[in-house]
């Protein structure tokens, strides 16, 4: 096991320098003059001279590479060249933790809800419950962020007024404080996943009732309530494996979410390094995200091979 | 031109199987509409989905304008009308790439193995190591948003996850009987792997490929959102949306009528890929 996990975190890391050097050459490539950026555009040659030389933009690509691993690897990101003045590591830092808020509440909203929809389907396969439960998971799960996010926000918080329309919160508010705020965020990002998970836990909920032990089971005359528990017992596991790899779609939908309900989350920090090109910000948070996707998928592998007895590595 | 028919036949005897599902039937029947919608196009649209009526700014749905107008008094059904031409353009020429360099490499690695096979896979597993719409949000933000550019991404975001499909497809094929006699008949690789094979993939790639239709509208409409898909005025429905943002309140015809255009189409595709999805696994 410990085998197992040390040469996935390998893997990984190798994985993660590839991925480094590859948001490195797109960010080269991008059009556009750092130093003009930051004097703007009626700055002598002189000025922008003097910054290129004091952010080291005329050395060759390689050193610069090393310069900015070198740092990443000793949490030094540098600064923002939208935001001056502003460290790109202690913007991260704030709006990841409320991205990871929203995706925290999302995920303990969207499983057990997911889990019982999921059961109750199965367990009636063919049922009217059944087919309503299968065919708006079906709708949910292919339904674009910000559509769905759009209908919540004029049916819930424009026609109905129930619920806050958008998301600004203050840099450092409690976020519990605010937590009406949250509400539309959290369903909409869930919304995918939601029915997405429901699906998976329907079909497996169906494939081990139509196994060999829960029929067995059946004839021997156990309790219908014990038959259920058995089927469930086995139609989870695969379950928590699908919930743990799909987490990491969270990072995509919340570009969306946090951007339709302007929510001062990492997704919305990485659009709009995009659009102001802040090359600093872009290459620090890209990096961050797909660390943390990856480290979701490493997570989903282990809790599989924790679940299932049967698979050794 | 005899097999030309009998294929023709097979499609038909297909579409009655799908049509058996009242899902497949419903996403069916929703997809033909938008497609003649998008043929059609100028015929329908009563304006220019880009002439500026100022008179008529942000009027609210009407005889004269049955989806209202927008800010600059532009049909907003004349808009979606001409949008599903962009968001069909795009998914399918993005799917299509997609599929054609997924299933390539699929049947090169699948089918040679070895060093090959452990290199490249290595390298698609390192592109679908980064979240989707983050690397195409990459990409576009740096070369510049474009039509073309939307369908490039889309098309490489997705050839990784094709390819594992054709990979593993072709390597339970790769075993039978007719492919050693290829083999003995002394035919060369690329004939084995594109005439041999890939006829033997065409169910679980075609299941795949319109998974991949439902995802890549999905993802166009949502770069179209960001800003990052087909620029203006050329009228996109995930643009059209990021346009009535800032006026959901008091303009909501704005978003809604294209809102609905994106959830009619998106949820069709996929029930037409469930029932394909049931169709392969025997189940319709």
């Amino acid at each position: 096991m410990t085998k197992f996990i040390s040469k996935r975190l390998v893997n990984m890391v190798i994985t993660l320098f590839v991925a480094s050097i590859i948001i490195f050459t797109l960010t080269e490539i991008m059009p556009g003059d750092v130093a003009q950026m930051i004097l703007g555009q009626y700055a002598t040659e002189e000025s922008l001279e003097a910054v290129r030389q004091q952010l080291g933009l005329n050395q060759s690509p390689l050193v610069r590479y090393t310069d900015w691993i070198w740092g990443v690897m000793h949490g030094n990101l540098g600064e923002s060249l939208s935001m001056q003045g502003v460290s790109v590591a202690s913007l991260l830092l704030r709006r990841g933790r409320n991205s990871l808020f929203l995706a925290g509440a999302a995920t303990v909203f969207l499983v057990p809800l997911s889990l019982f929809l999921g059961v109750v389907a199965g367990l009636k396969e063919g049922s009217w419950w059944d087919h309503l439960i299968s065919t708006s998971s079906l709708i949910a799960l292919s339904l674009p962020s910000f559509i769905s996010g759009t209908f919540l926000m004029m049916i819930f918080a424009i026609w109905l007024g129930v619920v806050p329309a958008m998301s600004s919160i203050a840099p450092g508010a409690n976020l519990f404080n605010v937590f009406p705020k949250l509400i539309l965020p959290i369903v909409t990002v869930s919304l995918v996943l939601l029915g997405y998970v429901a699906r998976m836990v329907r079909a497996s909920v169906i494939d081990a009732s139509h196994s060999d032990y829960a029929r067995t089971a059946t004839l021997k005359g156990l309790p219908k309530i014990k038959v259920v528990w058995h089927i469930l017992r086995n139609a989870l596991m695969p379950t928590v494996t699908v919930i743990a790899m799909n987490l990491g779609w969270l990072i995509g939908g919340l570009v969306i979410v946090e951007t339709l309900f302007a929510y001062p989350g990492l997704g919305r920090l990485v659009y709009t390094a995009i659009q102001r090109q802040d090359i600093p910000l872009i290459q620090a948070s890209v990096l961050l995200t797909s660390a943390v996707y990856l480290l979701l998928n490493l997570a989903s592998d282990v809790i599989y091979t924790f679940l299932d007895p049967r698979i050794k590595y | 031109m005899e097999s030309l028919l009998r294929r023709a036949r097979n499609a038909v005897q297909v579409l009655k199987r799908l049509s058996n599902s009242k899902l497949g039937l419903i996403g069916m029947s929703i997809i033909f509409v938008w497609v003649v919608v998008a043929l059609l196009g100028p015929i329908i649209a009563p304006y220019s989905p880009t002439s500026y009526h100022p008179q008529d700014r942000f009027e609210g749905p009407s005889l004269k304008y049955p989806f209202g107008t927008d800010r600059y008094g532009r049909d907003m059904f004349s808009r979606v009308i001409m949008g599903s031409r962009s968001v069909l353009l795009l998914a399918s020429s993005a799917t299509l790439m997609a599929l054609i360099l997924g299933s390539s490499i699929g049947l090169i690695t699948g089918y040679l193995g070895g060093i090959v096979d452990e290199v490249v896979m290595r390298f698609m597993d390192i592109l679908m190591s980064f979240p989707a719409l983050l690397f195409a949000m990459l990409i576009l933000g740096i070369f510049g948003p474009s039509t073309f550019g939307v369908i490039v991404v889309i098309g490489l975001v997705y050839t990784p996850r094709i390819a594992r499909v054709a990979r593993s497809a072709v390597l339970e094929v790769k075993e039978k009987e007719f492919i050693e006699a290829a083999k003995v008949r002394g035919e060369s690789n690329l004939y084995i792997m594109f005439v041999e094979l890939l006829p033997n993939i065409w169910g679980p790639l075609g299941v795949e490929a319109s998974v991949r239709f439902g995802y890549a509208i999905f993802l166009s409409a949502s770069l179209g959102f960001l800003g990052l898909g087909v620029q203006p005025p050329t009228p996109d429905w995930g643009l059209l949306m990021k346009e009535a943002q800032s006026y959901m309140s008091w303009a909501p015809w704005m978003s809604i009528f294209p809102a609905l255009a994106i959830a009619s189409l998106v949820v069709a595709v996929n029930f037409l890929a469930d029932a394909i999805r049931k169709y392969e696994a025997g189940e319709l």
